[in-house]
């Protein structure tokens, strides 16, 4: 497929091209944060912050913090008590620039969910799938690792393409950005790029294998699932991970994968709305049942819940070869690591639950 | 014995008359500390083992005692944290004889924010994960990335809570590690808030909306605070009555800070952790050092000193002070 060159100086030119036909979001500089933020194709053009990985992963992108999913108008035709509905107008296409590929794999977990995996494709989320068919993700290579960074421990790397549009590397004066998809392709047909020339090829073919050679060995967690499994009903297990827990809900609300939603009808009036917004399964409101009752009252309860959902329960439901294990709910982001306040570390947990301990992640 | 060995030492002594010893161990890399609970001797040793010693220990370990109660809980506390133990013991939320409370005169804390701002200018580096060896000799740090050296003035790096802080040995303690440090020198000009109430009101209110804006609503900074006891009865979270939209409003999430911060006034021991534990690193200390500030000047009090103290606005005086109800 097609490969272009970008130069920084055009960079932020061709962004705001691109927001005339998209939603566009790129990573910019927030005080000591950075975060995915909308480019305004009016504003004056900017760089976007491409130095340090996101605070935030990706997932707004296709997952809002908050949507309308329907307003609502009570009314009285006839002078009887009615309901009428309106539905949301749809979302304009998204294209994030600049993402981490395990920001992009992290959708690769929500994709089935959405497109109701749990029922055989009977009931499918239309909100979820519509901003996926249409989005554009351009992923940019990783240049090196955090000490939180473990995307090859569950199939990543920096240099993944599982999941991207176009993959962007990083020269010293721009990008190479190659089109994975005829998506990816379409959106590098513009006269701000040009075709890259053989050594930038080469460059940036020299850059990722650099890229993965930077990433520590990765640590066998093959059989996490059934290890998990057998911890279940281990409440010193839980309680000793747990204990610096704060219950609040940085991990779930940063990961690529959480895909966890809570549902509200807000009322003023006549007129209301119907909104999905994340929620945290890591706060105890999660599972609070109108009788009273809580299952996962306890946060030794919860953390169990967030780890095993990801390595053994996700994985059970969707398995990927005969044979092999499933599909780990975990892009290896790190970013649950790296923003906890309390440095509760999730790899440190499955490989004790594996029993083998963490060398290189210390 | 150097701070570390006397309160070892501390622990070992105090471990075998409580359910465990709360205190900070190594984290996930040697800028990161974790909270550590100590239940057997062997679990000492991992106590402060951290390059950064007690320059990491950020977390307060106060927090934890509320969901506690019950047990007999040893804490090591910096003075900040201290405070926060005197305020839940004044409050009746935690039992006085519960706990045993092992101080050190603190000397700072590292902010991890602050040292992510001074990172982002170097290519290499560029954030504290990309940090491969810490070494913290005297009143610097060197860090190294990518086989290259960066030093930092302790300083620079430091707290902004550490240097006006009044009472860096612990307030209360049943025991002592080292030397009081001196701090009767020392004031709290509270230059922060008067440097954001120099703004126009309508610049201030923009600062707000541009800082609130990145809020996911993680609620880290409610539940970082050691005094934030509503737990899961959270205004933020009730669905009856609704005083909060779930739709994704900058306004609203400023109006849950405003909510925390009015929960806490006279009660807020500017321990700041909420403000650590940001994600997303938005100030929202500011909010309550404003309050905290208003407090000290109308009541003459500061919360945290006293364990038989009445934080003022849990009560009342039928005639305050410096509140003139009859002169209009």
């Amino acid at each position: 497929m097609d490969a272009k060159f970008i130069s920084r100086g055009q960079l932020p030119e061709w962004l705001r091209s691109l927001a005339a036909r998209f939603a566009v979001l790129a990573p910019a500089r927030a005080g000591s944060s950075v975060i995915y933020r909308p480019v305004d194709p009016e504003a004056p053009p900017r760089q976007p912050e491409l130095a340090v990985k996101p605070t935030e992963s990706a997932k707004r992108a296709l997952f809002p913090l908050s949507e309308a999913l329907l307003t609502f108008v009570k009314n009285q035709p006839d002078g009887k008590p009615g309901l009428e509905l309106r539905e949301t107008p749809p979302p304009r296409p998204c294209l994030v620039f600049g993402l981490p590929s395990c920001d992009a794999r992290g959708f690769l977990v929500f994709d089935p969910v959405y497109a109701g995996s749990g029922t055989a494709g009977k009931f499918q989320d239309n909100y979820y799938l519509r901003r996926r068919e249409q989005a554009v993700l351009i992923v940019k290579t990783c240049p090196r690792p955090l000490s939180t960074c473990f995307c090859n421990w569950v199939g990543g790397g920096p240099a993944s393409t599982e999941g991207a549009d176009v993959l962007a590397t990083e020269l010293k004066d721009g990008l190479v950005l190659e089109a994975l998809t005829g998506k990816g392709a379409r959106v590098l047909d513009s006269a701000l790029l040009r075709p890259a020339a053989d050594e930038q090829l080469t460059a940036a073919a020299q850059s990722r294998a650099a890229s993965e050679a930077a990433m520590p060995p990765p640590v066998d967690i093959s059989g996490c699932a059934r290890a998990l499994r057998g911890k279940f009903d281990s409440a010193g297990f839980w309680q000793g991970h747990s204990a610096g827990c704060l219950s609040c809900g940085a991990c779930t609300c940063l990961c690529p994968t959480c895909y966890c939603f809570d549902l509200s009808d807000e009322e003023r009036g006549s007129r209301g709305v119907r909104l999905r917004s994340w929620d945290s399964c890591m706060l105890p409101l999660f599972t609070q049942e109108t009788g009273g009752h809580n299952p996962r009252a306890a946060k030794a309860a919860r953390l169990r819940n967030r780890i095993s959902h990801k390595f053994s329960f996700y994985p059970d439901l969707h398995p990927s070869l005969p044979g092999q294990d499933g599909h780990i709910a975990c892009c290896g982001c790190g970013r649950c690591i790296r923003s906890c306040p309390s440095a509760v570390d999730i790899r440190r947990i499955v490989t004790e639950a594996l029993g083998t301990a963490a060398e290189g992640a210390e | 014995m150097a701070l570390r060995e006397q309160l070892k030492k501390m622990i070992l002594e105090v471990l075998p008359g409580v359910d465990c010893v709360i205190g900070w161990g190594a984290g996930y890399d040697a800028l990161h500390a974790a909270p550590l609970f100590m239940r057997a001797p062997e679990d000492v040793e991992r106590f402060l083992s951290g390059p950064l010693g007690a320059f990491g220990a950020v977390q307060n370990p106060a927090l934890f005692l509320p969901e506690l109660a019950g047990k007999k809980i040893g804490l090591v506390v910096k003075g900040c944290d201290s405070r926060s133990v005197v305020q839940l013991a004044a409050e009746n939320l935690i039992k006085r004889e519960e706990v045993v409370i092992i101080g050190f005169p603190c000397e700072g804390v590292i902010d991890l924010h602050k040292l992510r701002n001074k990172l982002a200018a170097h290519f290499v580096v560029n954030e504290p994960g990309g940090v491969t060896a810490v070494n913290l000799a005297g009143d610097h740090l060197a860090l190294t990335a990518g086989g290259q050296e960066y030093t930092f003035k302790r300083d620079e790096i430091m707290a902004d809570k550490c240097p006006r802080c009044r009472e860096p040995n612990a307030v209360i303690s049943d025991c002592f590690a080292g030397i009081e440090r001196r701090a009767d020198n020392i004031a709290d000009d509270y230059e922060d808030i008067a440097a954001l109430e120099r703004m126009s009101l309508e610049d201030r209110f923009r600062f707000w909306e541009q800082e609130m804006s990145r809020c996911v609503r993680c609620y880290a900074c409610r539940n970082a605070c050691p005094l934030c006891v509503c737990r899961d009865h959270c205004a933020g979270a009730s669905r009856d009555p609704h005083w909060l939209t779930q739709a994704d409003s900058t306004r609203d999430k400023f109006m849950f800070q405003l909510i925390h911060t009015l929960h806490l006034a006279g009660r807020c021991t500017g321990c700041g952790e909420c403000q650590r534990a940001c994600p997303l690193g938005i100030p929202v200390l500011l909010l309550k050092r404003s309050l905290g500030r208003a407090v000290e000047e109308m009541f003459d009090y500061r919360a945290g000193l006293d364990t038989e103290a009445k934080p003022p606005l849990l009560t009342f005086r039928v005639e305050e002070r410096k509140i003139k109800e009859r002169e209009w």
